[in-house]
């Protein structure tokens, strides 16, 4: 481990893993080329033969596709929407945290938005879609939403990095030619800078409705239908907490990932752990007010065909899976972010694991239980994800992870310019806009009244 | 004109002929043994059991379930290419080159009445010559039910036409009426007086299933009297 005689670039640290990528980096995209292309094969094999080769049956007719599906685009929402949210409200505490954010929507959005092609029966007909589409369908409100919002979080994503794409196209990184056309011939101009202002601040207000309403649609295609366990007013709202939850878990993994690997301890400080994990809990406490409503008033109903699926989540077949579920959502990060001796990073870690985890559950119990039991008189249906199922996830997972080193070897993680901004101008600012809404000071309290 | 069917349940025995009889009549795919162990055995027209009471006291009923026809499907509203859909004579009709294979139909279905082509349909060599060419083969991964034996009001339709008359009650039967032993079910318009179906319905034993969903089944049930 040599350490850089003097740094040339203020901001060193963000910068050294694109100009010199470790041995290591090329070991690990080897490693995970190799699983995408056999992931790839898997697929060709399922188009080849059918659905068949899948675990799904009659009546579960939708498995881990489509549980992959909601959980992937779910993953999604941590980045545009908690980014948008924090740059609105202005939260000084966010400027490493944002583009870290913002580039899992884009990649996470890509994997989730290709998983209902997966589940097609006939992949090769999608254009009907397009010509025979019916905008009466959930289906395609999803396809509209999903674009928009990949469309919107990638302009997002991509126009707070031009500044920096400058910078390392000024500093002459390898390949050039890609810096100096991303960069768009940048030359932080008073004038650019409020341009790019002004797109991001239309972007920021623009991206949270979409992301807002792709969630929702997405808890639409189960909630319009008339199924035991699916028809519920309380899905989209439900649906849309699950995703910002299952996201800032997502954000906190990597940022403890990436703090590790890349020694950004200077940048990703305790604070902004402390911070993102009071939110997790929040999100955590939330979590379980609603899936507490969404059983409770399913459970006073007591219409038997209600009943009988939350029964097969409560004590069936499904009973270790719903309760593996409210132990990882809520009773660990309830007990290890609430309590500030856990409140560690090892402690965020696990908290933030176990909720991907909880909520990757959540997803499969609420695709599952609802298709496994018919309302007439069938037998209990069965699911039992295959070979290639299991494949198609754990290569969603790596295409995810070889994205993001493929991000991260080409544009700093952490926001460069936003980071000097925030050095040299907010300081001032903050104090400004503090003043500006806390109570003026009232005479009794100040001794000297100089100001009135 | 809205075609429907009445199953008489005090009549029925539970036999199975209308189930085999649908099977052939509509080439609807054998699967192997490991397959129909896993959930995928493909009837357009199944036999349902119920059991009543506890076990000195059991009672078996048993009825047979085809496709609905429901007059407010579930199914066709969420298709997302118009792949199902309710034609003007009220069939619930599957278009097989259009399905993308979603499966968002059989999601939605309350009766769970739909199959899906997990593989590319096979007939063993004996069975082969017995496939209906009136009938299309189903392609892999697309979904498909009871289509009210369609193509035989094709059929009818023509006839008639050849004919220079209406279509008379009769001239259109699906294979499950047809083959019936004990006359359990009948077809025909309900909305045609002249039509058995029409006063079967009105019977006081006529019943539909999952009424209270609200999507008007166009198959009535009449119940059994002790
Ligand atoms: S029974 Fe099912 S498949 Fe048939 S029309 Fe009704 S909803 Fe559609
Ligand atoms: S499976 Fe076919 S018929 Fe059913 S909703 Fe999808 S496209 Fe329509």
């Amino acid at each position: 481990m040599e350490k850089a005689p003097a740094a040339p670039h203020p901001e060193y640290d963000l910068l050294r893993p694109i100009e010199n990528p470790g041995k290591s980096f090329y070991y690990i995209v080897a490693v995970l080329l190799a699983i995408i292309l056999y992931t790839g094969y898997v697929y060709i094999r399922q188009v080849y033969y059918g659905l068949g080769v899948t675990g799904m049956a009659q009546p579960v007719t939708w498995g881990f596709y489509i549980i992959n599906f909601v959980f992937f685009i779910g993953i999604s929402h941590a980045g545009t929407l908690i980014s948008a949210i924090l740059r609105l409200s202005k939260a000084e505490w966010r400027r490493p945290i944002t583009r870290m954010a913002e580039v899992i929507t884009a990649i996470v959005l890509a994997i989730g938005g290709l998983h209902p092609i997966i589940d097609l029966g006939r992949p090769d007909r999608m254009t009907h879609l397009f010509y025979n589409g019916r905008l009466q369908s959930p289906l395609l409100w999803d396809i509209v939403s999903i674009t928009a919002y990949f469309t919107a979080s990638t302009v997002y994503l991509y126009i707070p990095m031009i500044p920096d794409i400058a910078i390392l196209r000024d500093r002459g990184v390898k390949p050039r030619w890609l810096y100096e056309f991303l960069s768009w011939s940048w030359q932080g101009t008073e004038q650019q800078h409020k341009v790019l202002d002004r797109a991001m601040n239309i972007l920021m207000v623009v991206v949270i409705p979409i992301a807002v309403s792709v969630h929702t649609i997405i808890s639409y295609i189960f909630a319009m239908t008339v199924q035991p366990g699916w028809h519920s007013t309380i899905f989209g709202p439900y649906f849309v907490v699950g995703a910002i939850f299952s996201g800032i878990a997502a954000i906190l993994v990597l940022m403890i990932v990436f703090r590790k690997v890349f020694h950004l301890e200077r940048y990703l400080k305790l604070i902004h752990f402390n911070y993102l994990s009071v939110l997790l809990l929040i999100m955590s406490l939330l979590w379980f007010y609603f899936t507490f409503s969404e059983y409770l008033t399913g459970f006073y109903g007591h219409e038997p065909n209600e009943m009988r699926v939350f029964m097969y989540k409560f004590s069936g077949a499904f009973a270790p899976y719903f309760w593996t579920m409210v132990t990882c959502n809520f009773l660990l990060p309830l007990i290890l972010l609430s309590n500030r001796k856990t409140r560690t990073i090892p402690g965020i870690l696990i908290a933030s694991i176990s909720v991907i985890i909880g909520m990757w559950l959540e997803r499969l119990i609420i695709v599952v239980p609802s298709l496994a039991n018919p309302r007439l008189p069938y037998p209990t249906g069965i699911y039992i994800p295959t070979h290639t199922e299991w494949m198609l996830f754990l290569g969603g997972v790596s295409v995810f992870i070889l994205g993001y080193m493929m991000f991260a070897r080409f544009f700093p993680v952490i926001s460069v310019w936003e980071i000097q901004e925030g050095r040299h101008e907010s300081a001032k600012t903050v104090t400004e806009r503090i003043s500006s809404y806390m109570p003026d000071p009232q005479p009794r309290y100040t001794g000297s009244m100089e100001n009135e | 004109m809205k075609w429907g069917m009445v199953i008489d349940l005090q009549k029925c025995t539970g036999c199975g002929e209308c189930v085999a009889a649908c099977k052939l009549e509509n080439n609807v795919a054998i699967v192997e043994p490991k397959e129909s162990e896993m959930g995928r055995t493909m009837l357009w027209m199944d036999m349902l059991t119920v059991y009543e009471g506890e076990y000195p006291r059991l009672r078996v009923r048993q009825f047979p379930r085809p496709c609905m026809h429901c007059d407010h499907p579930p199914c066709t509203k969420v298709c997302p290419v118009r792949a199902t859909y309710k034609n003007e004579e009220g069939i619930v009709a599957q278009i097989y080159p259009q399905c993308i294979g979603c499966r968002y139909c059989m999601a939605a279905c309350p009766y769970t009445v739909k199959s899906f082509n997990w593989y590319k349909p096979e007939w063993a060599p004996g069975i082969r010559e017995t496939v209906n060419p009136d009938v299309s083969v189903r392609q892999v991964g697309v979904v498909e039910k009871c289509t009210f034996c369609v193509h035989r009001l094709q059929k009818a339709k023509e006839q008639a036409k050849s004919e220079g008359r209406n279509l008379r009650e009769g001239d259109f039967q699906t294979a499950c009426a047809e083959s019936c032993p004990a006359g359990a079910i009948v077809f025909g318009d309900l909305e045609n007086t002249g039509h058995r179906v029409n006063s079967l319905s009105r019977s006081p034993r006529a019943t539909r299933l999952l009424e209270d969903l609200g999507t008007e089944p166009k198959v009535i049930y009449l119940k059994e009297v002790d």
